[in-house]
């Protein structure tokens, strides 16, 4: 009902049922297919039980139009089992239809029973159904069977000759009928899309700006971005390391950035927390990190596998002492690749730890995406050749606070104007312009300067918010992170009910630069601040840095991912 | 050819008759055997007494955090396999604080040679007990003495069959630093545990307590006999002998990444046309 005009039309299928079922196999064949075939996704992966028994659910929002973000109602409902029509049934949009086995022998206005056991063996009955769905979108079954092929190749002719059958017994079944139909408009794109989640594009933006290290402790939902580089290591020349604990995790990482080698770690919170401690050796030796932090709820092991924003307060003052940083929070599968990348870039170029803060949401949801432009793009440099008057110390005393680094090993290759002898020093001990650790009380405070200095630099490279809608607004929606699509589309649906509606969203949550914010802020009626956290920490930090009180907040943090829906039925209570 | 000059001479921060000035000597006097340049040559430290030892010779220093020195390492020597890289640091750091990371270094068979300075107390933060102080062992936090028993670092690594491991003692330089230099040459991970008196905060391990109980391995003696050395590792008491108490072949763990090739990592060319090829394989 909500559901108005202004929003992009879509198809929001959800295949629920038990792990183990295929359902994940199911929902990745529609979606590289449905990407394949030109048209917009957001795929939302809800897994782990939230009752007994397991209950996991894969959910493809698709349309013709361009898809920011998840979507409520439900459209079509592969029910794998019985438990998942009783979980969703409510849930169903006015013309949805729910997919069950004919044996069960249910009934009901939107019920829409195929007999499996007649089109196939019960062990297929996951492509079966996506056969059906495929019939029911309106696409060719040619599609669907190319996806197929390349999912299964490696598994052998016999098995995908069984599957390709299965899904050919469902397409031709649901196609003559007459039964319900969900037919999606021409696609959008005609290009070629790529299906990547925001994990992918961490890899990749990432492998683009040249890293060649990587140590983590597997924790959900980071390890895919661990594993991922791991399966290219070899072809890309990197090194991918599963490390005893995330301590040694972080101080790997600072060894190979040390010793010139690009370096990331990625972890969630209680593993990031581990890595504390590592995270301002990074800021004193002022040596470059890239720290991902892919958060879920807590606090302590909270809910694994959902979906919070609640560790920006944390990742902002994680690490004792006083040293810049910044943090990063993409919004969308592409700004995954683009921050990442941009994140090994500020590290390098203000030597020392760059953030890099998603969630599970975000990890998890596949999008169809444009290649990117790898030929625009130049990996990092850690062996700079310096002119001959450059200050030979390590940790000189600049008018910027950024210093040279000297690479060990390296000097001869790097520092050609300099002897072979010139060597790298970093102590976390304060210390004085060559690393050498020193109780000179003068010097402690200059090089408290000079580090904290270098945040001008990062300063002037921050990225500002984006800025969309209505100008002198008389609502602005204010978020950060991977809310973004459900608030640009929540947006856009109380403009179409005649509201003056602005958004903002920040893709670099810290620093904030007050005159790239402020501005925008003043200028709207009334303001609230979206959030999937219990405390309103963005809308918090904005005051502490602006002045500016956000008083009315949007905080989502049941473990789900923010939905138009959700903010707009809080919108009218608020 | 490399001289000990070139590896300078510094004030220390140590007590006049500290173990740590001997083991300095005997790291620098390796180090010129094997004929290493300063630039060549990466010391990586963690906190305590012993960790200052990196800051009292000329060569590239990682002096980080408490007990975390052996996954700096690990990562440094594998991103650049033209580093020799020695751990420095003490049996609090090595022991205690990073008792994981030497687990996982032994595992792994990172080729990096650490050196621990064995004088059974933290000396940095004044006298409370370390994992190899003996039982008994009275201290300002144990006034009654301490019940756990000590942990024998050279019997943990024998028994996992790490790449070399040996024990000196810092009374003995000449056979320390020759230790240290069969450690470096090892193509794999090194354990050269050093015993040394705390002049300050051990009343009890002191020079002579060490010197009349070290006896070097006998020539018979062989590092590639594990049952045998076994034994050798578990001996402590009134006789305690120094030496290469084991070693093996196994291949290095840098050996195993077929990525890491001729050129260090870290002076390879990132290959963006492989990165090309890995996106378009999401299509």
């Amino acid at each position: 009902m909500r559901d108005g005009p202004s929003r992009p039309k879509a198809v929001n299928i959800v295949i629920g049922g038990e792990a183990g079922q295929g359902l994940i196999t199911v929902g990745d064949i529609l979606t590289r297919t449905l990407v394949r075939a030109g048209y917009s996704v957001v795929v939302t992966q809800s897994y782990q039980s939230r009752i007994r028994g397991g209950h996991n659910t894969f959910t493809v929002r698709v349309g013709s139009e361009e898809i920011l973000g998840p979507q409520e109602p439900i459209d079509i409902l592969m029910a794998l089992n019985m438990d998942t029509v009783h979980f969703h049934q409510h849930e169903l949009s006015p013309q949805g239809t729910v997919l069950v086995d004919e044996k069960w022998g249910l009934e009901g206005n939107a019920i829409f029973a195929v007999p499996y056991e007649e089109l196939g063996s019960q062990k297929f009955s996951g492509i079966l159904a996506l056969g059906v769905v495929g019939a029911m979108l309106g696409l060719e079954e040619e599609r669907f069977s190319g996806a197929l092929e390349q999912f299964l190749g490696k598994r052998g002719d016999q098995v995908l000759q069984e599957n390709l059958a299965s899904l050919k017994s469902g397409f031709s079944w649901m196609s003559s009928r007459s039964g319900p139909m969900h037919k999606l408009s021409p696609p959008r794109y005609a290009g070629t899309r790529l299906t990547l989640n925001g994990n992918d594009a961490i890899a990749l933006g990432a492998l683009a700006a040249g890293m060649k290290w990587c140590s983590f402790y597997p924790m959900t939902p980071a390890t895919s971005i661990a594993e991922t580089l791991a399966i290219h290591s070899q072809a890309m020349g990197i090194v991918v390391e599963q490390a005893e604990d995330e301590i040694a995790a972080i101080n790997m990482a600072l060894g190979a950035s040390f010793a010139g080698a690009p370096a990331m770690v990625a972890t969630s919170g209680g593993g990031f927390a581990l890595m504390t401690e590592a995270v301002s050796l990074a800021g004193m030796i002022e040596t470059p990190l890239v720290i991902v932090v892919a958060q879920r709820p807590g606090p302590s092991t909270g809910l694994p596998t959902r979906t919070e924003q609640s560790d920006l307060e944390f990742v902002l003052h994680s690490g004792h002492g006083e040293f810049p940083r910044a943090i990063f929070a993409p919004g969308s599968v592409e700004q995954c690749f683009h921050t990442t990348r941009q994140a090994f870039e500020l590290a390098e170029a203000l030597h020392g730890p760059v953030f890099v803060l998603t969630d599970q949401f975000l990890a998890d949801s596949y999008r169809s995406v444009e290649p990117f432009d790898l030929e625009q793009l130049s990996p990092v440099r850690t062996c700079q050749v310096l002119s001959e008057d450059t200050p030979h110390q390590v940790y000189a005393i600049t008018q910027s606070g950024i210093s040279h680094r000297l690479i060990p090993g390296l000097s001869a290759q790097c520092v050609a104007a300099y002897s072979a002898e010139r060597l790298a020093i970093a102590d976390s001990d304060e210390h004085d312009e060559y690393g050498h650790l020193t109780e000179d009380l003068t010097i402690r405070k200059r090089m408290v300067d000079k580090r904290l200095s270098k945040m001008n630099e990062i300063l002037a490279r921050t990225i500002p918010p984006e800025v969309a809608g209505d100008e002198a607004a008389d609502l602005m929606l204010l978020c950060w992170g991977s809310t973004r699509g459900a608030v640009w589309e929540a947006a856009d649906t109380l403009r179409s009910q005649g509201l003056r509606v602005a958004t903002m969203h920040l893709s670099q949550v810290w620093p904030i630069v007050p005159d790239t914010v402020l501005g925008h802020l003043q200028n709207a009626r009334e303001v609230i601040c979206i959030e999937s956290n219990a405390t309103g920490q963005m809308a918090k930090i904005i005051r502490r840095e602006t002045g500016f009180h956000i008083s009315k907040k949007i905080l989502r943090y049941d473990g789900l991912p923010l939905t138009p829906e959700f903010v707009l039925r809080q919108i009218a209570e608020v | 050819m490399v001289t000990i000059e070139d590896y300078g001479t510094y004030e220390t921060a140590w007590c006049p008759g500290c173990g740590n000035h001997s083991i300095l000597q005997a790291v620098k006097k390796a180090l010129v055997a094997l004929d290493l340049q300063p630039s060549q040559v990466l010391l990586v430290s963690g906190i305590g007494q012993a960790a200052k030892a990196p800051h009292y010779l000329k060569a590239n220093v990682f002096n980080g955090l408490h007990g975390r020195s052996l996954p700096v390492a690990t990562a440094a020597k594998t991103v650049n396999r033209d580093l020799a890289v020695i751990v420095e640091s003490g049996d609090g750091c090595t022991y205690g604080e990073g008792g994981n990371h030497l687990l996982a270094a032994i595992r792994r068979n990172v080729d990096v040679t650490v050196i621990v300075h064995n004088n059974q107390v933290y000396g940095l933060t004044k006298g409370q007990a370390s994992p190899t102080s003996g039982e008994g062992f009275v201290t300002k936090a144990y006034p009654h003495g301490v019940f756990s028993s000590p942990f024998k670092a050279p019997l943990l690594a024998v028994a996992m069959r790490a790449g070399f491991v040996a024990r000196g003692f810092s009374g003995r330089i000449d056979h320390l630093a020759q230790l240290i230099q069969e450690g470096v040459r090892q193509r794999g991970f090194s354990l050269v545990e050093v015993l040394q008196p705390c002049v300050s905060f051990n009343r009890v391990n002191t020079f002579s307590w060490y010197n009349q109980r070290c006896y070097e391995l006998p020539l018979t003696h062989d590092p590639g006999d594990w049952e045998n050395a076994i034994a050798i590792a578990d001996q402590w008491g009134d006789r305690i002998p120094i030496g290469v108490i084991y070693r093996n072949n196994r291949p290095a763990f840098d050996e195993n990444l077929v990525q890491l090739g001729e050129v260090a990592l870290v002076s390879q060319e990132v290959r963006m046309d492989q990165l090309k090829k890995i996106m378009m394989s999401y299509y």
